[in-house]
Protein backbone atom coordinates (compact mmCIF):
# COMPACT_ATOMS: atom_id res chain seq x y z
CA UNK A 1 0.00 0.00 0.00
CA UNK A 2 1.23 3.33 -0.51
CA UNK A 3 0.99 6.38 2.09
CA UNK A 4 1.99 10.28 1.14
CA UNK A 5 0.87 13.59 0.57
CA UNK A 6 -1.08 16.05 -1.58
CA UNK A 7 -0.93 19.52 -1.99
CA UNK A 8 -3.72 21.98 -3.35
CA UNK A 9 -1.18 24.84 -3.04
CA UNK A 10 -3.21 27.39 -0.91
CA UNK A 11 -1.66 30.69 -0.30
CA UNK A 12 -3.88 31.23 2.97
CA UNK A 13 -2.58 33.78 5.61
CA UNK A 14 -1.50 32.36 9.14
CA UNK A 15 -4.91 33.57 11.29
CA UNK A 16 -2.10 32.79 14.26
CA UNK A 17 0.47 35.34 12.68
CA UNK A 18 -1.26 37.50 10.11
CA UNK A 19 1.84 36.23 7.78
CA UNK A 20 0.36 35.76 4.32
CA UNK A 21 3.18 33.98 1.61
CA UNK A 22 3.77 35.11 -1.27
CA UNK A 23 3.55 32.66 -4.38
CA UNK A 24 7.46 32.59 -4.47
CA UNK A 25 7.82 31.38 -1.19
CA UNK A 26 4.84 29.08 -1.23
CA UNK A 27 6.23 27.59 -4.11
CA UNK A 28 9.70 27.49 -2.30
CA UNK A 29 8.30 25.74 0.59
CA UNK A 30 6.09 22.97 -0.97
CA UNK A 31 9.02 22.02 -2.68
CA UNK A 32 10.79 21.63 0.39
CA UNK A 33 7.90 19.45 2.15
CA UNK A 34 7.50 17.25 -0.96
CA UNK A 35 11.56 16.51 -0.63
CA UNK A 36 10.86 15.85 3.03
CA UNK A 37 8.02 13.78 2.01
CA UNK A 38 10.68 11.72 0.59
CA UNK A 39 12.75 11.71 3.14
CA UNK A 40 10.53 10.39 6.00
CA UNK A 41 9.94 7.28 3.55
CA UNK A 42 6.32 8.47 2.14
CA UNK A 43 5.51 6.90 -1.36
CA UNK A 44 3.60 9.60 -3.07
CA UNK A 45 3.43 13.55 -3.34
CA UNK A 46 0.86 15.05 -5.76
CA UNK A 47 0.23 18.50 -6.50
CA UNK A 48 -2.68 20.31 -7.31
CA UNK A 49 -3.93 22.04 -10.32
CA UNK A 50 -5.56 25.32 -9.92
CA UNK A 51 -5.99 28.89 -12.34
CA UNK A 52 -7.32 31.07 -9.63
CA UNK A 53 -6.36 33.08 -6.64
CA UNK A 54 -5.94 31.99 -3.54
CA UNK A 55 -4.01 28.77 -5.56
CA UNK A 56 -0.83 29.47 -7.02
CA UNK A 57 0.11 26.03 -8.87
CA UNK A 58 -1.07 26.01 -12.53
CA UNK A 59 1.51 23.40 -13.71
CA UNK A 60 1.76 20.65 -11.47
CA UNK A 61 3.65 18.69 -14.24
CA UNK A 62 6.31 21.88 -14.32
CA UNK A 63 6.70 21.31 -10.05
CA UNK A 64 6.37 17.48 -10.56
CA UNK A 65 9.48 17.92 -13.21
CA UNK A 66 11.75 19.42 -11.03
CA UNK A 67 10.62 17.42 -7.98
CA UNK A 68 11.54 14.25 -10.40
CA UNK A 69 15.45 15.74 -10.47
CA UNK A 70 15.48 16.51 -6.69
CA UNK A 71 14.03 12.91 -5.51
CA UNK A 72 14.72 8.96 -6.06
CA UNK A 73 12.42 7.38 -5.24
CA UNK A 74 8.67 9.19 -4.17
CA UNK A 75 6.26 8.62 -7.40
CA UNK A 76 5.49 12.22 -8.26
CA UNK A 77 1.28 12.48 -8.38
CA UNK A 78 -1.14 14.76 -9.19
CA UNK A 79 -4.26 16.40 -7.35
CA UNK A 80 -5.37 16.84 -9.45
CA UNK A 81 -4.70 17.20 -13.33
CA UNK A 82 -8.14 18.95 -14.88
CA UNK A 83 -8.96 16.58 -17.58
CA UNK A 84 -11.86 19.33 -18.70
CA UNK A 85 -9.90 22.30 -18.96
CA UNK A 86 -6.77 21.16 -20.67
CA UNK A 87 -6.24 20.30 -23.76
CA UNK A 88 -5.77 16.21 -23.46
CA UNK A 89 -2.95 16.65 -26.30
CA UNK A 90 -1.29 18.80 -23.85
CA UNK A 91 -1.52 16.33 -21.28
CA UNK A 92 -0.80 13.06 -23.55
CA UNK A 93 2.84 15.26 -24.23
CA UNK A 94 3.55 17.10 -20.98
CA UNK A 95 2.90 13.80 -18.61
CA UNK A 96 5.01 11.93 -21.17
CA UNK A 97 7.57 14.12 -21.06
CA UNK A 98 7.35 13.98 -16.62
CA UNK A 99 7.24 10.28 -17.43
CA UNK A 100 10.68 10.16 -19.31
CA UNK A 101 12.08 12.64 -17.07
CA UNK A 102 11.15 10.97 -14.13
CA UNK A 103 12.57 7.31 -15.37
CA UNK A 104 8.21 6.25 -14.75
CA UNK A 105 8.23 7.68 -11.37
CA UNK A 106 4.57 9.41 -11.68
CA UNK A 107 1.43 8.85 -12.57
CA UNK A 108 -1.46 11.49 -12.50
CA UNK A 109 -5.15 12.20 -11.07
CA UNK A 110 -7.52 13.20 -13.66
CA UNK A 111 -10.44 15.87 -11.78
CA UNK A 112 -13.17 18.46 -13.20
CA UNK A 113 -12.77 21.21 -10.85
CA UNK A 114 -15.40 23.00 -9.57
CA UNK A 115 -14.60 26.68 -10.20
CA UNK A 116 -17.13 28.10 -11.83
CA UNK A 117 -14.97 30.75 -13.59
CA UNK A 118 -12.22 28.59 -14.86
CA UNK A 119 -14.39 26.64 -17.66
CA UNK A 120 -14.99 30.13 -19.50
CA UNK A 121 -11.38 30.99 -18.99
CA UNK A 122 -10.22 28.14 -21.12
CA UNK A 123 -13.17 28.16 -23.55
CA UNK A 124 -15.57 25.68 -21.80
CA UNK A 125 -18.94 25.56 -20.10
CA UNK A 126 -18.86 23.38 -16.68
CA UNK A 127 -22.49 22.71 -17.73
CA UNK A 128 -20.43 20.34 -19.47
CA UNK A 129 -18.03 18.94 -17.05
CA UNK A 130 -18.73 15.27 -16.94
CA UNK A 131 -19.06 15.24 -21.25
CA UNK A 132 -15.51 17.13 -21.31
CA UNK A 133 -13.65 14.78 -18.84
CA UNK A 134 -15.30 11.67 -20.60
CA UNK A 135 -14.35 12.87 -24.08
CA UNK A 136 -11.06 14.29 -23.54
CA UNK A 137 -9.39 11.01 -21.62
CA UNK A 138 -10.74 8.83 -24.30
CA UNK A 139 -8.50 10.77 -26.39
CA UNK A 140 -5.84 11.15 -23.91
CA UNK A 141 -5.81 7.22 -23.90
CA UNK A 142 -5.44 6.67 -27.37
CA UNK A 143 -2.83 9.41 -27.76
CA UNK A 144 -0.72 7.34 -25.63
CA UNK A 145 -1.62 4.06 -26.60
CA UNK A 146 -1.70 4.56 -30.37
CA UNK A 147 1.20 5.57 -32.73
CA UNK A 148 -0.54 7.91 -35.25
CA UNK A 149 -4.11 9.16 -34.32
CA UNK A 150 -7.14 10.28 -36.35
CA UNK A 151 -9.71 11.48 -33.83
CA UNK A 152 -12.78 13.64 -34.19
CA UNK A 153 -14.68 14.98 -31.20
CA UNK A 154 -17.21 17.55 -29.53
CA UNK A 155 -14.81 19.37 -27.58
CA UNK A 156 -11.55 19.61 -30.08
CA UNK A 157 -10.35 20.67 -33.29
CA UNK A 158 -10.23 17.21 -34.86
CA UNK A 159 -6.82 15.65 -35.78
CA UNK A 160 -5.68 13.69 -38.19
CA UNK A 161 -2.57 11.12 -38.88
CA UNK A 162 -1.39 13.22 -35.05
CA UNK A 163 1.41 11.07 -33.23
CA UNK A 164 1.90 12.56 -29.68
CA UNK A 165 5.26 12.84 -28.45
CA UNK A 166 7.30 11.75 -26.89
CA UNK A 167 5.73 8.09 -26.51
CA UNK A 168 5.51 6.60 -23.34
CA UNK A 169 8.44 5.27 -21.95
CA UNK A 170 8.83 1.75 -22.92
CA UNK A 171 5.54 1.53 -24.36
CA UNK A 172 3.69 1.88 -21.05
CA UNK A 173 1.14 4.28 -20.55
CA UNK A 174 1.38 6.44 -16.94
CA UNK A 175 -1.10 4.92 -14.66
CA UNK A 176 -4.27 7.36 -14.37
CA UNK A 177 -6.72 7.77 -11.02
CA UNK A 178 -9.79 9.38 -11.49
CA UNK A 179 -10.83 11.90 -8.79
CA UNK A 180 -14.29 12.32 -8.06
CA UNK A 181 -16.10 13.32 -4.04
CA UNK A 182 -19.50 12.82 -5.76
CA UNK A 183 -19.81 12.05 -9.42
CA UNK A 184 -21.18 8.45 -10.27
CA UNK A 185 -20.25 9.05 -13.70
CA UNK A 186 -16.37 9.05 -12.86
CA UNK A 187 -16.75 6.11 -10.62
CA UNK A 188 -18.11 4.57 -13.67
CA UNK A 189 -15.74 5.44 -16.33
CA UNK A 190 -11.98 4.57 -13.96
CA UNK A 191 -14.07 1.15 -13.73
CA UNK A 192 -15.13 1.07 -17.62
CA UNK A 193 -11.39 1.48 -17.88
CA UNK A 194 -10.00 -0.50 -14.92
CA UNK A 195 -7.75 2.60 -14.09
CA UNK A 196 -8.03 3.73 -10.13
CA UNK A 197 -10.59 5.68 -8.43
CA UNK A 198 -9.57 8.08 -6.03
CA UNK A 199 -12.03 9.67 -3.59
CA UNK A 200 -10.98 12.71 -1.49
CA UNK A 201 -13.09 12.45 1.12
CA UNK A 202 -11.72 14.81 3.62
CA UNK A 203 -15.10 17.38 3.53
CA UNK A 204 -17.30 14.38 3.32
CA UNK A 205 -18.99 12.01 5.29
CA UNK A 206 -17.86 8.63 5.19
CA UNK A 207 -20.85 6.74 4.43
CA UNK A 208 -20.97 9.15 1.07
CA UNK A 209 -17.22 7.42 0.38
CA UNK A 210 -18.79 3.93 1.33
CA UNK A 211 -21.36 4.04 -1.38
CA UNK A 212 -18.87 5.97 -3.89
CA UNK A 213 -16.31 3.33 -3.45
CA UNK A 214 -18.75 -0.11 -3.60
CA UNK A 215 -20.10 1.79 -6.52
CA UNK A 216 -16.89 1.56 -8.25
CA UNK A 217 -16.10 -1.80 -7.19
CA UNK A 218 -19.04 -3.09 -8.47
CA UNK A 219 -18.56 -1.66 -11.83
CA UNK A 220 -14.77 -2.22 -11.96
CA UNK A 221 -15.78 -6.21 -11.93
CA UNK A 222 -18.57 -5.77 -13.99
CA UNK A 223 -16.06 -4.68 -16.73
CA UNK A 224 -14.21 -8.02 -16.23
CA UNK A 225 -11.07 -6.02 -14.67
CA UNK A 226 -11.00 -8.43 -11.72
CA UNK A 227 -12.91 -9.01 -8.64
CA UNK A 228 -14.49 -5.76 -7.03
CA UNK A 229 -12.24 -5.97 -4.03
CA UNK A 230 -9.02 -6.01 -6.57
CA UNK A 231 -10.19 -2.54 -7.94
CA UNK A 232 -7.95 0.24 -7.87
CA UNK A 233 -9.09 2.48 -4.38
CA UNK A 234 -7.29 6.08 -3.32
CA UNK A 235 -8.02 7.99 -0.25
CA UNK A 236 -7.68 11.47 0.94
CA UNK A 237 -7.16 11.93 4.72
CA UNK A 238 -6.86 14.73 6.60
CA UNK A 239 -4.82 15.63 9.90
CA UNK A 240 -3.24 17.61 12.41
CA UNK A 241 -1.32 15.43 14.90
CA UNK A 242 1.03 15.85 18.19
CA UNK A 243 2.02 14.24 21.13
CA UNK A 244 -0.61 15.29 23.06
CA UNK A 245 -3.70 15.17 21.81
CA UNK A 246 -4.97 18.27 23.75
CA UNK A 247 -2.10 19.91 22.17
CA UNK A 248 -3.10 18.69 18.35
CA UNK A 249 -6.61 20.78 19.09
CA UNK A 250 -5.60 23.96 20.48
CA UNK A 251 -2.82 24.32 18.04
CA UNK A 252 -4.71 23.53 15.36
CA UNK A 253 -8.30 25.31 16.22
CA UNK A 254 -7.40 28.49 14.78
CA UNK A 255 -6.39 26.85 11.63
CA UNK A 256 -9.57 25.59 11.81
CA UNK A 257 -11.83 27.81 12.34
CA UNK A 258 -10.38 30.11 9.50
CA UNK A 259 -9.90 27.23 7.23
CA UNK A 260 -11.13 28.23 3.15
CA UNK A 261 -13.39 25.45 2.94
CA UNK A 262 -14.63 24.81 6.55
CA UNK A 263 -13.81 28.00 8.38
CA UNK A 264 -16.45 29.74 10.21
CA UNK A 265 -18.79 26.79 9.69
CA UNK A 266 -19.24 23.62 12.03
CA UNK A 267 -17.18 23.47 14.98
CA UNK A 268 -14.30 21.26 14.81
CA UNK A 269 -15.54 18.79 17.07
CA UNK A 270 -18.85 18.59 14.77
CA UNK A 271 -16.13 18.12 11.77
CA UNK A 272 -14.08 15.67 12.98
CA UNK A 273 -17.09 13.03 14.37
CA UNK A 274 -18.57 14.11 10.88
CA UNK A 275 -15.84 13.83 8.16
CA UNK A 276 -12.17 11.87 8.36
CA UNK A 277 -10.40 14.95 9.69
CA UNK A 278 -8.30 13.80 13.05
CA UNK A 279 -6.84 16.20 14.70
CA UNK A 280 -4.97 14.57 17.99
CA UNK A 281 -2.19 12.03 18.87
CA UNK A 282 -0.27 9.73 16.76
CA UNK A 283 -1.88 6.99 18.06
CA UNK A 284 -5.77 8.51 17.16
CA UNK A 285 -4.29 9.11 13.80
CA UNK A 286 -3.54 5.65 13.30
CA UNK A 287 -6.89 4.45 14.42
CA UNK A 288 -8.86 6.44 12.12
CA UNK A 289 -6.71 5.61 9.02
CA UNK A 290 -7.22 2.62 9.17
CA UNK A 291 -10.89 3.00 10.30
CA UNK A 292 -11.18 4.09 6.33
CA UNK A 293 -10.45 -0.06 5.36
CA UNK A 294 -14.01 -0.96 7.43
CA UNK A 295 -15.61 1.26 4.99
CA UNK A 296 -14.05 1.15 1.26
CA UNK A 297 -12.13 -2.57 2.24
CA UNK A 298 -8.57 -2.72 1.53
CA UNK A 299 -7.33 -0.12 -0.62
CA UNK A 300 -4.13 1.09 -2.57
CA UNK A 301 -3.32 4.60 -1.84
CA UNK A 302 -3.61 6.71 1.20
CA UNK A 303 -3.10 10.47 0.94
CA UNK A 304 -2.95 12.97 3.56
CA UNK A 305 -3.58 17.02 3.46
CA UNK A 306 -0.68 18.49 5.53
CA UNK A 307 0.54 21.71 4.11
CA UNK A 308 -2.88 24.08 4.17
CA UNK A 309 -5.13 26.53 5.89
CA UNK A 310 -1.77 28.88 6.25
CA UNK A 311 0.16 26.21 8.25
CA UNK A 312 3.99 27.22 8.48
CA UNK A 313 6.14 25.62 6.96
CA UNK A 314 7.96 24.32 10.37
CA UNK A 315 4.66 23.08 11.56
CA UNK A 316 4.25 20.73 8.16
CA UNK A 317 7.56 19.53 8.12
CA UNK A 318 6.66 18.94 12.20
CA UNK A 319 3.77 17.02 10.63
CA UNK A 320 5.40 14.86 7.93
CA UNK A 321 8.17 13.79 10.63
CA UNK A 322 5.60 12.67 12.55
CA UNK A 323 2.99 11.11 9.97
CA UNK A 324 6.70 9.28 8.65
CA UNK A 325 8.01 8.50 11.91
CA UNK A 326 4.93 7.19 13.71
CA UNK A 327 2.29 6.69 11.80
CA UNK A 328 2.87 5.33 8.14
CA UNK A 329 4.86 2.34 9.55
CA UNK A 330 2.19 1.42 11.99
CA UNK A 331 -0.20 1.53 9.17
CA UNK A 332 1.88 -0.12 6.74
CA UNK A 333 2.03 -3.20 9.43
CA UNK A 334 -1.27 -3.26 10.16
CA UNK A 335 -2.87 -2.39 6.56
CA UNK A 336 -0.44 -5.19 5.28
CA UNK A 337 -2.20 -7.71 8.00
CA UNK A 338 -4.86 -10.12 7.25
CA UNK A 339 -4.90 -8.68 3.79
CA UNK A 340 -5.51 -11.15 1.22
CA UNK A 341 -2.72 -12.08 -1.21
CA UNK A 342 -4.79 -11.23 -4.10
CA UNK A 343 -5.00 -7.86 -3.70
CA UNK A 344 -3.04 -5.68 -6.14
CA UNK A 345 -0.78 -3.01 -4.70
CA UNK A 346 -1.45 0.21 -6.82
CA UNK A 347 0.20 -0.20 -10.50
CA UNK A 348 4.06 1.23 -10.73
CA UNK A 349 5.45 1.84 -14.45
CA UNK A 350 7.58 -1.23 -12.98
CA UNK A 351 4.29 -3.19 -12.66
CA UNK A 352 2.56 -1.96 -15.34
CA UNK A 353 5.87 -2.75 -17.63
CA UNK A 354 6.14 -6.47 -16.09
CA UNK A 355 2.45 -7.17 -17.09
CA UNK A 356 3.14 -5.24 -20.98
CA UNK A 357 5.91 -7.70 -21.14
CA UNK A 358 4.42 -10.43 -20.71
CA UNK A 359 1.92 -10.48 -22.85
CA UNK A 360 3.18 -8.07 -25.81
CA UNK A 361 0.43 -9.19 -28.15
CA UNK A 362 -2.15 -7.33 -25.86
CA UNK A 363 -2.86 -4.03 -27.39
CA UNK A 364 -5.39 -2.08 -27.04
CA UNK A 365 -7.54 -1.94 -29.66
CA UNK A 366 -9.55 1.47 -30.68
CA UNK A 367 -11.80 2.39 -27.83
CA UNK A 368 -15.02 1.93 -29.13
CA UNK B 1 -51.61 0.11 -0.09
CA UNK B 2 -48.38 1.23 2.09
CA UNK B 3 -49.39 5.13 3.99
CA UNK B 4 -48.57 7.94 2.43
CA UNK B 5 -46.07 10.20 3.60
CA UNK B 6 -46.85 14.27 4.25
CA UNK B 7 -44.00 16.19 5.09
CA UNK B 8 -44.62 19.69 7.20
CA UNK B 9 -42.16 22.05 6.91
CA UNK B 10 -42.91 25.20 9.15
CA UNK B 11 -39.57 28.04 8.95
CA UNK B 12 -41.23 29.31 12.25
CA UNK B 13 -38.86 31.37 14.84
CA UNK B 14 -40.99 31.88 18.10
CA UNK B 15 -42.92 29.97 20.55
CA UNK B 16 -45.75 29.70 19.51
CA UNK B 17 -45.04 30.32 16.44
CA UNK B 18 -48.12 31.41 14.03
CA UNK B 19 -46.10 29.80 11.16
CA UNK B 20 -46.24 26.66 13.14
CA UNK B 21 -50.13 27.25 13.60
CA UNK B 22 -51.28 27.83 10.03
CA UNK B 23 -48.71 24.64 9.47
CA UNK B 24 -50.55 22.43 11.49
CA UNK B 25 -53.98 23.33 10.24
CA UNK B 26 -52.85 22.81 7.07
CA UNK B 27 -51.62 19.42 7.87
CA UNK B 28 -54.91 18.34 10.20
CA UNK B 29 -57.11 19.45 7.16
CA UNK B 30 -55.22 17.01 4.72
CA UNK B 31 -55.02 14.56 7.01
CA UNK B 32 -58.72 14.89 7.66
CA UNK B 33 -59.51 14.84 3.96
CA UNK B 34 -57.11 11.86 3.11
CA UNK B 35 -58.71 9.89 6.30
CA UNK B 36 -62.35 10.82 4.85
CA UNK B 37 -61.48 8.91 1.35
CA UNK B 38 -60.07 6.08 3.67
CA UNK B 39 -55.77 7.10 2.66
CA UNK B 40 -53.69 6.19 5.68
CA UNK B 41 -51.21 8.84 5.78
CA UNK B 42 -47.98 9.30 8.15
CA UNK B 43 -46.92 12.89 8.85
CA UNK B 44 -43.52 14.57 9.58
CA UNK B 45 -43.20 18.23 10.76
CA UNK B 46 -40.26 19.55 10.63
CA UNK B 47 -39.28 23.15 12.77
CA UNK B 48 -35.91 24.20 10.65
CA UNK B 49 -35.35 26.56 13.74
CA UNK B 50 -33.87 22.96 15.19
CA UNK B 51 -31.79 22.49 12.52
CA UNK B 52 -30.55 25.88 11.26
CA UNK B 53 -26.98 25.45 12.11
CA UNK B 54 -26.81 22.43 10.41
CA UNK B 55 -28.48 24.04 7.36
CA UNK B 56 -25.58 26.77 7.17
CA UNK B 57 -23.35 24.64 7.94
CA UNK B 58 -24.31 22.37 5.13
CA UNK B 59 -24.11 25.47 2.74
CA UNK B 60 -20.85 26.40 3.94
CA UNK B 61 -19.25 22.62 3.65
CA UNK B 62 -20.93 20.93 0.90
CA UNK B 63 -22.51 18.20 3.19
CA UNK B 64 -25.39 17.59 5.32
CA UNK B 65 -24.59 16.53 9.28
CA UNK B 66 -26.70 13.16 10.28
CA UNK B 67 -29.75 15.20 11.96
CA UNK B 68 -30.30 17.46 8.68
CA UNK B 69 -29.39 14.59 6.74
CA UNK B 70 -32.76 12.61 8.27
CA UNK B 71 -34.74 15.58 7.89
CA UNK B 72 -34.21 15.98 4.20
CA UNK B 73 -34.63 12.09 3.73
CA UNK B 74 -37.79 12.62 5.28
CA UNK B 75 -38.52 15.72 3.27
CA UNK B 76 -37.64 15.11 -0.24
CA UNK B 77 -38.85 11.41 0.13
CA UNK B 78 -42.63 12.20 1.00
CA UNK B 79 -46.15 12.26 -1.24
CA UNK B 80 -46.69 15.73 -0.57
CA UNK B 81 -45.46 18.28 1.25
CA UNK B 82 -46.86 21.52 3.16
CA UNK B 83 -44.46 24.67 3.17
CA UNK B 84 -44.73 27.90 5.63
CA UNK B 85 -42.52 30.34 6.14
CA UNK B 86 -43.17 33.91 7.54
CA UNK B 87 -42.17 36.56 5.49
CA UNK B 88 -39.63 38.80 6.12
CA UNK B 89 -38.39 41.43 4.57
CA UNK B 90 -41.29 41.25 1.74
CA UNK B 91 -39.97 37.74 1.14
CA UNK B 92 -39.91 33.91 2.26
CA UNK B 93 -37.40 33.93 5.36
CA UNK B 94 -33.72 33.28 5.01
CA UNK B 95 -33.88 30.17 6.77
CA UNK B 96 -36.70 28.82 4.63
CA UNK B 97 -34.59 29.69 1.30
CA UNK B 98 -31.65 27.85 3.39
CA UNK B 99 -33.14 25.14 3.70
CA UNK B 100 -34.29 24.49 0.05
CA UNK B 101 -31.15 25.72 -1.01
CA UNK B 102 -29.48 22.90 0.51
CA UNK B 103 -31.53 20.32 -1.03
CA UNK B 104 -30.61 18.87 -3.92
CA UNK B 105 -32.10 20.54 -7.13
CA UNK B 106 -33.82 17.74 -8.69
CA UNK B 107 -34.88 15.80 -5.15
CA UNK B 108 -38.53 17.47 -5.63
CA UNK B 109 -39.49 17.26 -9.00
CA UNK B 110 -42.93 15.86 -9.22
CA UNK B 111 -44.10 16.94 -5.27
CA UNK B 112 -47.38 18.33 -4.82
CA UNK B 113 -46.61 21.14 -2.69
CA UNK B 114 -48.95 23.41 -0.63
CA UNK B 115 -47.73 26.69 0.43
CA UNK B 116 -48.63 29.06 3.06
CA UNK B 117 -47.08 32.43 4.64
CA UNK B 118 -47.43 34.69 7.52
CA UNK B 119 -46.97 38.25 8.45
CA UNK B 120 -47.93 40.75 10.44
CA UNK B 121 -50.22 42.38 7.56
CA UNK B 122 -52.29 41.21 4.64
CA UNK B 123 -50.13 43.17 2.58
CA UNK B 124 -47.72 40.98 2.36
CA UNK B 125 -49.49 38.20 1.03
CA UNK B 126 -48.25 38.45 -2.51
CA UNK B 127 -45.23 37.15 -1.77
CA UNK B 128 -46.46 33.61 -1.95
CA UNK B 129 -47.16 33.84 -5.73
CA UNK B 130 -44.12 36.43 -6.33
CA UNK B 131 -41.44 34.39 -4.25
CA UNK B 132 -42.49 31.11 -2.92
CA UNK B 133 -44.18 29.72 -6.26
CA UNK B 134 -41.58 30.24 -8.49
CA UNK B 135 -38.90 28.51 -6.37
CA UNK B 136 -41.11 25.97 -5.98
CA UNK B 137 -41.93 25.77 -9.98
CA UNK B 138 -37.76 26.24 -10.51
CA UNK B 139 -37.45 22.92 -8.65
CA UNK B 140 -40.26 21.26 -10.64
CA UNK B 141 -42.55 20.67 -7.77
CA UNK B 142 -46.12 20.71 -8.49
CA UNK B 143 -47.42 23.83 -6.48
CA UNK B 144 -51.65 23.95 -5.65
CA UNK B 145 -53.14 26.90 -7.27
CA UNK B 146 -54.45 27.97 -3.76
CA UNK B 147 -52.11 29.27 -1.59
CA UNK B 148 -52.73 30.08 2.35
CA UNK B 149 -51.68 33.44 4.02
CA UNK B 150 -52.32 34.31 7.29
CA UNK B 151 -51.98 37.74 8.79
CA UNK B 152 -52.10 38.43 12.08
CA UNK B 153 -55.63 39.91 12.01
CA UNK B 154 -56.97 36.33 10.94
CA UNK B 155 -56.00 35.15 13.91
CA UNK B 156 -58.74 37.41 15.91
CA UNK B 157 -61.31 39.94 15.13
CA UNK B 158 -59.84 41.26 12.08
CA UNK B 159 -60.50 38.48 9.62
CA UNK B 160 -62.20 37.99 6.70
CA UNK B 161 -65.60 37.03 7.21
CA UNK B 162 -66.16 36.02 3.92
CA UNK B 163 -63.06 33.89 2.63
CA UNK B 164 -62.22 32.85 6.27
CA UNK B 165 -58.73 31.19 6.93
CA UNK B 166 -60.03 27.90 7.37
CA UNK B 167 -62.24 28.29 4.20
CA UNK B 168 -58.97 28.96 2.86
CA UNK B 169 -57.28 26.22 4.43
CA UNK B 170 -59.68 23.61 3.57
CA UNK B 171 -59.85 24.91 -0.13
CA UNK B 172 -55.94 24.40 -0.02
CA UNK B 173 -56.29 21.27 1.71
CA UNK B 174 -58.99 19.86 -1.10
CA UNK B 175 -56.66 20.57 -3.74
CA UNK B 176 -53.40 18.96 -2.08
CA UNK B 177 -55.05 15.87 -1.51
CA UNK B 178 -55.80 14.50 -4.55
CA UNK B 179 -52.50 14.76 -5.62
CA UNK B 180 -50.38 12.98 -2.78
CA UNK B 181 -53.61 9.97 -2.91
CA UNK B 182 -51.77 9.36 -6.40
CA UNK B 183 -48.32 9.70 -5.89
CA UNK B 184 -45.86 6.78 -4.65
CA UNK B 185 -42.66 9.13 -4.87
CA UNK B 186 -42.94 7.55 -0.80
CA UNK B 187 -42.35 4.09 -2.04
CA UNK B 188 -40.30 4.96 -4.98
CA UNK B 189 -36.54 3.39 -4.89
CA UNK B 190 -33.63 6.36 -5.61
CA UNK B 191 -30.62 5.28 -6.55
CA UNK B 192 -27.91 8.11 -5.43
CA UNK B 193 -25.75 6.85 -7.57
CA UNK B 194 -28.36 6.90 -10.68
CA UNK B 195 -27.30 8.24 -14.24
CA UNK B 196 -28.94 8.93 -17.91
CA UNK B 197 -29.10 5.51 -19.62
CA UNK B 198 -27.49 7.00 -22.23
CA UNK B 199 -23.62 7.99 -20.81
CA UNK B 200 -21.22 6.36 -22.46
CA UNK B 201 -18.21 6.17 -20.18
CA UNK B 202 -16.43 7.09 -23.32
CA UNK B 203 -18.07 10.47 -24.52
CA UNK B 204 -21.49 11.03 -26.31
CA UNK B 205 -20.11 12.28 -29.42
CA UNK B 206 -21.38 10.23 -32.83
CA UNK B 207 -18.79 10.63 -35.66
CA UNK B 208 -21.29 10.97 -38.69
Amino acid sequence: MQFGIFSVGDITTDPTTGQTPTDASRLQDILTIAQHAETVGLDVFAMGEHHNPPFFPSSPVAINSYLAAKTDKIILSTATTLITTNDPVRIAEEYAMLQHLSGGRMDLTLGRGNTGPVYPWFGEDIRQGIPLALEKYALLRRLWREDVVDWEGQFRTPLQGFTSTPRPLDGVPPFVWHGSIRSPEIAEQAAFYGDGFFSNHIFWPASHTAKMVAFYRQRFEHYGHGRADQAIVGLGGQVFMRKNSQDAVREFRPYFDNAPVYGHGPSLEDFTSQTPLTVGSPQEVIDKTLGFRDYVGDYQRQLFLMDHAGLPLKTVLEQLDLLGEEVVPVLRREFAANRPTDIPDAPTHASLRAVADAAPALVESEVK
Amino acid sequence: MAARKLAVVSAGLSQPSSTRMLADRLADATVARLTEQGVEVEVTTVELRDVASDIMNNMLTGFASPKLEAVIDAVTGADGLIAVTPIFTTSYSGLFKSFFDVLDNRSLTDMPVLIGATAGTARHSLALDYALRPMFTYLHAVVVPTSVFAASEDWGSGADKIKTLPDRIDRAAGELVPLIAASDRSSQVRDPFGFDASLSPVGGFQPS
